[in-house]
């Protein structure tokens, strides 16, 4: 899931379907989020609503605040909040919004043959 | 009430500082220097510090580098820490850009200046909105780390372009103002404004910006006849003065230069009564004395009127007595000058080779009128110049717009003064009826302290160079229009003649003088003739005085002659009478001495 030692962020918690760790050919993402910022929190639910209709038991979610952890968003570049990363599959691709445009967003994640 | 107590003291040890010093300190606006020459002139002192500046601008208008160089100061100058946000271009082009200014980035980025890439990446992908929490996040982090104290955001816009919508883009500007405020960090924010306009106004998305902040700075670049120039005006600055006009500036050698028209240190500068020769004893006379030192001489006239061989010999007599002089030639090249010039008699060779002089062919400038100015100061200041010839300046003022090309021979002759150089500059005035008719373009005229006027005064057929004073500041000068002569020998103004309200010149001149010349010679023969006829009747008496003074000895010997021969007679007869008294006995010889007188 993600590098081992790293503090986990609040929404860690956030209800997805108690997934396996690191199932084969999963997705792996990791999503920036700014405290309670509403876009935030909109991020994250709309990702797991995804996760839910496209990616059930194939998916792990790290989130991190940038606000408990400044130092993770200067090292990793993460300007805008919310940003969603997608570690795995390869390629590594980044998103950055609320994640509310449902056909940029698969498109985006190469989604589309998998929901069709 | 204790600061109050400290400021009297205070005031009483500095009678002169007190009464300048209005408000408490505490309530003038405290400000950050920028180090950039001229600006910090402007703003009285830099951007305010703690608070937030925008700088507004046109691409290539030399935004990042404003910012860049506030950065550098602050880091290298004054040791604060800094973080520059590049949104625009990567953090590593930003400093390959800046290498050329000689900085160290690269060492002054271990150290107390943080670079933070902030630029989207291209393949990054937009879905709804977002907004800057973890560009404040990051910032917070970094500012804890370095206690950074000052902040870029190059090319907010950027980023801000991302966003959804008008809403959300004021949003997070209001969010990261607020953020700077609460932190009370000196930031610049730079923002794109529409390519082309001076006006300035911010592009209308980002307007509101201008409201926000503390502080706004407008930066310019146009092409004017196509020539290349910059300027900046500041257009707020809550809570101070400023130069509220537009000053040109430009990238020099080590960052940004904004030139300020009214240079601060003119006021303290000692004034010369020293004179300084013109090269021409004659004009010389006709000034006063010559020149001030640390004038500023403007020789005007039509192509061809020897106001490059009077700027010469100007030089040449600088470097005669051993001063440090800087000719810049705009017109030719400096082996060329020097060869036009040795052809009337001026050797500039010689002090060329002993590093006297320095010739400057400012053909290899280009860029506008302040890029002149700069180069030229900057010139002169490595030569350590004390005289300066400008030939000519007029090519200065087509490379620019009348108005700049005012303020530039404003500089200049403020710079002269300040440096205490003896400027010398030249001034082609083609098609003018009459220098006062028209004006000097270029102005400099009015800023001039000495004015020459060279001039082409047709008469009876010829051209001839008439030279006149038309002003010279302090010192009482000829009224009179003088012919110049060029010759093998140099230079030399002619004896003036006038006739009929006209001085003469050329071949009238020559007329008259052949004229008088004759009247003197003729005059000169007559009375050399009429010394000589005195002459001889006085060597004549002469000699008829010497001839007669020798009849006059010989009389004075005959008469003298003739006594002794009448004395001695006397003598014998009465020694003869005595003695035949005596033979004779008769008488006693008293009683016959008595007898013999009577």
């Amino acid at each position: 899931m993600s590098p081992p030692g790293r503090p986990k962020g609040e929404y860690r918690s956030a209800p997805h379907e108690g997934t396996p760790v690191r199932p084969l050919a999963g997705y792996v993402f990791r999503l920036y989020v700014a405290g309670q910022a509403m876009n935030s929190a909109q991020a994250v639910a709309n990702l797991n609503a995804l996760c839910r209709s496209h990616l059930p038991g194939r998916h792990s979610i790290e989130i991190v605040d940038v606000f408990r952890e400044p130092g993770r968003a200067l090292a990793d570049g993460i300007f805008m909040t919310p940003t969603l990363i997608k570690l795995a599959p390869a390629p590594v691709r980044r998103i950055v919004g609320t994640l509310n445009q449902t056909p940029t967003l698969l498109l985006a994640l190469g989604l589309e043959a998998v929901a069709a | 009430m204790a600061t109050r107590r400290v400021q009297v003291e205070q005031g009483l040890s500095q009678p002169g500082r007190a009464r300048r010093v209005r408000l408490p300190p505490a309530a003038a606006i405290a400000k950050a220097p920028t180090g950039i020459r001229g600006f910090d002139g402007i703003s009285g002192g830099g951007v305010p510090l703690g608070r937030t500046t925008l700088l507004v601008g046109g691409p290539g208008s030399g935004k990042t580098l404003f910012a860049l160089q506030f950065l550098v100061h602050g880091a290298r100058d004054d040791h604060v820490p800094g973080i520059f946000v590049a949104f625009e271009e990567s953090a590593r082009r930003v400093v390959a850009n800046a290498a050329t200014f000689g900085w160290q980035l690269a060492d002054l980025k271990k150290k107390r200046l943080a670079f933070i890439d902030a630029h989207p990446a291209p393949d990054l992908v937009q879905s709804g909105d977002f907004d800057i929490g973890g560009l404040l996040a990051a910032l917070e982090a970094q500012m804890r780390a370095t206690k950074a104290r000052r902040i870029v955001f190059d090319a907010i816009d950027v980023m801000l372009a991302l966003l959804p919508d008008e809403a959300s883009r004021r949003r997070e500007l209001y969010r990261l103002h607020e953020w700077l405020l609460a932190h009370e960090v000196t930031a610049v924010i730079t923002l794109q404004s529409g390519a082309d306009e001076s006006q300035a106004t911010v592009q209308q998305p980002f307007a509101f910006v201008q409201f926000m902040v503390d502080c706004v700075v407008i930066l310019n670049h146009r092409v004017v006849q196509g020539v290349s120039h910059r300027d900046l005006r500041v257009l707020k600055y809550r809570g101070s003065g400023f130069d509220e006009n537009a000053s040109p500036f430009l990238i020099g050698a080590s960052g940004l230069e904004v030139a300020i028209a009214r240079s601060p240190g003119r006021a303290g500068v000692p004034v010369s009564g020293e004179r300084v020769s013109s090269g021409v004893a004659r004009l010389d006379t006709m000034l006063g004395g010559g020149y001030y030192r640390g004038a500023s001489v403007l020789i005007t006239g039509s192509p061809g009127t020897a106001k490059t061989t009077l700027s010469g010999i100007f030089a040449e007599a600088a470097c005669a007595r051993g001063e440090r002089t800087m000719f810049v030639s705009f017109d030719s090249e400096p082996a060329e000058v020097v060869r036009n010039l040795a052809s009337v008699g001026i050797r500039l060779d010689r002090y060329v080779k002993n590093k006297t002089l320095r010739m400057v062919s400012a053909r290899l400038i280009t860029g506008s009128e302040q890029t002149y100015l700069d180069r030229i100061t900057t010139l002169a200041a490595e030569h350590d110049t004390r005289c300066l010839v400008i030939d000519p300046m007029s090519t200065w003022s087509r490379a620019g717009l009348e108005l700049s090309a005012y303020g530039v021979a404003e500089r200049l002759t403020d710079w002269a003064k300040a440096a205490g150089i003896t400027l010398v500059c030249t001034r082609l005035l083609d098609e003018m009826p009459g220098p006062l008719a028209g004006g000097a373009p270029l102005h400099i005229s009015a800023l001039a302290d000495t004015w020459i006027h060279l001039e082409y005064l047709v008469q009876a057929g010829e051209r001839n160079r008439g030279l006149s004073v038309i002003k010279s500041r302090g010192t009482a000068h000829s009224n009179q229009v003088r012919e110049l002569i060029l010759g093998d020998a140099g230079v030399t103004l002619a004896d003036a003649y006038t006739a009929g309200g006209e001085v003469l010149m050329g071949t009238l001149r020559w007329e008259k003088e052949r004229a008088e010349h004759l009247a003197t010679e003729t005059a000169e023969a007559s009375r050399t003739r009429r010394h000589l006829r005195l002459d001889a009747e006085a060597a004549e008496l002469e000699e008829q005085l010497k001839s007669l003074q020798v009849q006059i000895d010989a009389k004075r010997a005959e008469m003298a002659l003739l006594a002794h021969a009448t004395h001695s007679g006397e003598e014998n007869r009465s020694q003869g009478r005595s003695r035949m008294r005596e033979l004779r006995g008769a008488d006693s010889p008293t009683a016959g001495r008595k007898s013999g007188t009577a």
